[in-house]
């Protein structure tokens, strides 16, 4: 890989992937992660929808980034991303209907999605086409990689399967597994992407923030009945 | 060579030097000016907006096949004549029989092609709809088409299956469906949904195969005509009296489950298809 990127656009690339996690560091586009991860299948086409759609418009952005007005910059920005968001939607509807049947609002609602957005805002406006493109490509799969850990838990408790395959045999159907239904439920992805950002941070301690503020005990006499 | 025909034409006409010659003198511009920003947003906007109609024109055709083949395949599994290997156009057309239907007198409708007749555009629009006042709707739907598609399997000429499409408010969304009643306007056959958002796992299991499974040989209505057929709380008892008319709920879905209770018994009864299945049992 090294011999076809240098080593700079190789670092925007992967770094997203662990060490800058879009979710998990900066924590940003949890509200996607939270509603199509529950099963694998609509999980993996949202990634590959999200990552086009930051790796096209970054790109895309920065190549006009020397004429953008700053005064409407962010409607630009919002216009191109919006465009290619409805393409991709039309495009998923015409290859992959089932799946966008299943995914209906959130592939539209990648327009909103901050990791698209930052991307646009904090790399392309300031970085060529090229490396935009590679930027968005990384922060794209990073957020992939979560959306599929999280997927991968949610479907293999929450209904026995990966992929729509039966791995556990549920009770229903004379199996031995009882499926936990709050794992089909978001709020069972918050628990998981809690416990994601725990280990990546006890792996790699230097993404802990620093605290901005020190939690301390009462002492007598300050918070006692007056 | 064929670049450079296009160059040379381009290079003749004068409009496009006068656009050239416009182009470089904006670029050259202040960013922030006035008549920079005016013309950039403007041609922002041309350009996405040719993607995006190319994408929508180009994919349309595509995008219809998929609903129709979908609505398609939904009947023939709710009709029971689904396999993998079916061709779907194919037992479409050779099979089932769609027909339309006036949903008050349960009368057949001619001069309507029937292909091109959309029932949920019709339920949106004014003059081909009917207002539901708040008592009659148990389906929360607030309007219904006036007319009604309908689908049958004939065998040699004789009515075999009846194929009614249904929709009502579960959870978070419109289910709609089909149920599969037998040429007696009674027994069910089968049911199913094709388009529907209830939470994935429970509601959302009004697509499994194996509860559906449940509705065959379930009656309908009751000796009195009344539609009573609903589903339970728990698993049916099918010794005690009065099982026929009822099937399994959903387990830790209840609302999406009276969802599904009231609109089968809506359109079940004379607000729905009761008219048009009394019709059919007395003429066959």
């Amino acid at each position: 890989m090294s011999a076809i990127l240098n080593s700079e656009t190789q670092k925007v690339l992967t770094d997203p992937l662990v060490n800058n996690n879009p979710v998990t560091l900066q924590v940003l586009g949890i509200c996607s992660a939270l509603a199509v991860t529950s099963q694998m299948s609509t999980s993996l086409i949202m990634a590959l929808a999200l990552t086009s759609v930051t790796a096209c418009s970054s790109a895309a952005i920065s190549s006009i980034r020397n004429h953008i007005p700053g005064s409407i910059r962010i409607i630009v920005q919002m216009t191109i991303i919006a465009s290619l968001v409805i393409v991709v939607d039309q495009v998923l509807k015409a290859f992959v209907y089932d799946v966008s049947k299943q995914l209906s609002v959130f592939v539209g609602l990648i327009i909103t999605n901050c990791i698209v957005m930052g991307r646009a805002e904090a790399y392309a406006m300031k970085n060529p086409p090229f490396e935009s493109f590679m930027d968005g490509m990384g922060n794209g799969l990073g957020y992939s990689l979560i959306l599929i850990i999280v997927a991968f838990f949610r479907e293999l408790f929450g209904s026995g399967k990966l992929l729509g395959i039966e791995i556990f045999p549920l009770t229903k159907d004379g199996g031995w597994y009882d499926p936990n239904g709050l794992m089909l439920l978001p709020p069972s992805a918050f628990f998981i992407i809690g416990i994601i950002i725990w280990s990546f941070r006890q792996w790699k301690p230097e993404q802990n923030e620093a605290a901005d503020f020190k939690i301390m005990a009462i002492s007598h006499g300050e918070g006692g009945h007056h | 060579m064929y670049k450079d025909k296009i160059k040379e034409r381009l290079d003749n006409c004068k409009h496009y030097q006068k656009f050239d010659a416009y182009k470089a003198k904006v670029l050259a511009l202040a960013n922030d000016s006035l008549e920079k920003t005016i013309a950039i947003a403007f041609s922002l906007c041309f350009v996405c907006a040719i993607l995006v109609s190319f994408a929508a024109v180009a994919l349309r055709p595509l995008q219809i096949e998929n609903k129709m083949m979908d609505m398609k395949k939904n009947i023939l599994d709710v009709a029971g004549l689904l396999e993998d290997d079916t061709d779907i156009h194919q037992a479409f057309a050779s099979q089932i029989e769609e027909k339309l239907i006036n949903i008050e007198t349960g009368e057949y409708v001619d001069g309507i092609d029937v292909a091109l007749y959309d029932q949920r555009k019709a339920a949106k629009d004014p003059a081909q709809n009917i207002i539901l006042k708040r008592e009659q709707d148990i389906a929360s739907i607030k309007k219904k088409a006036k007319i009604a598609k309908v689908y049958l399997v004939k065998n040699v000429g004789v009515i075999e299956s009846i194929i009614l499409p249904m929709h009502g408010y579960g959870l978070w969304s419109t289910m709609y469906g089909f149920l599969a009643l037998e040429a007696d306007g009674q027994t069910v056959k089968s049911i199913n949904f094709y388009d529907q958002a209830e939470t994935p796992g429970l509601g959302g299991e009004v697509v499994n195969p194996n509860w559906r499974a449940l509705w065959n040989g379930k009656k309908v209505y009751n000796e009195t005509g009344e539609p009573v057929l609903k589903l339970i709380k728990g698993i049916v008892d099918t010794n005690k009296a009065g099982s026929e008319f009822q099937v399994d709920g959903l387990a830790g879905a209840t609302l999406t489950s009276n969802g599904v209770s009231n609109l089968v018994k809506y359109w079940m009864s004379v607000e729905g298809f009761a008219p048009y299945l009394d019709k059919i049992r007395k003429e066959g």
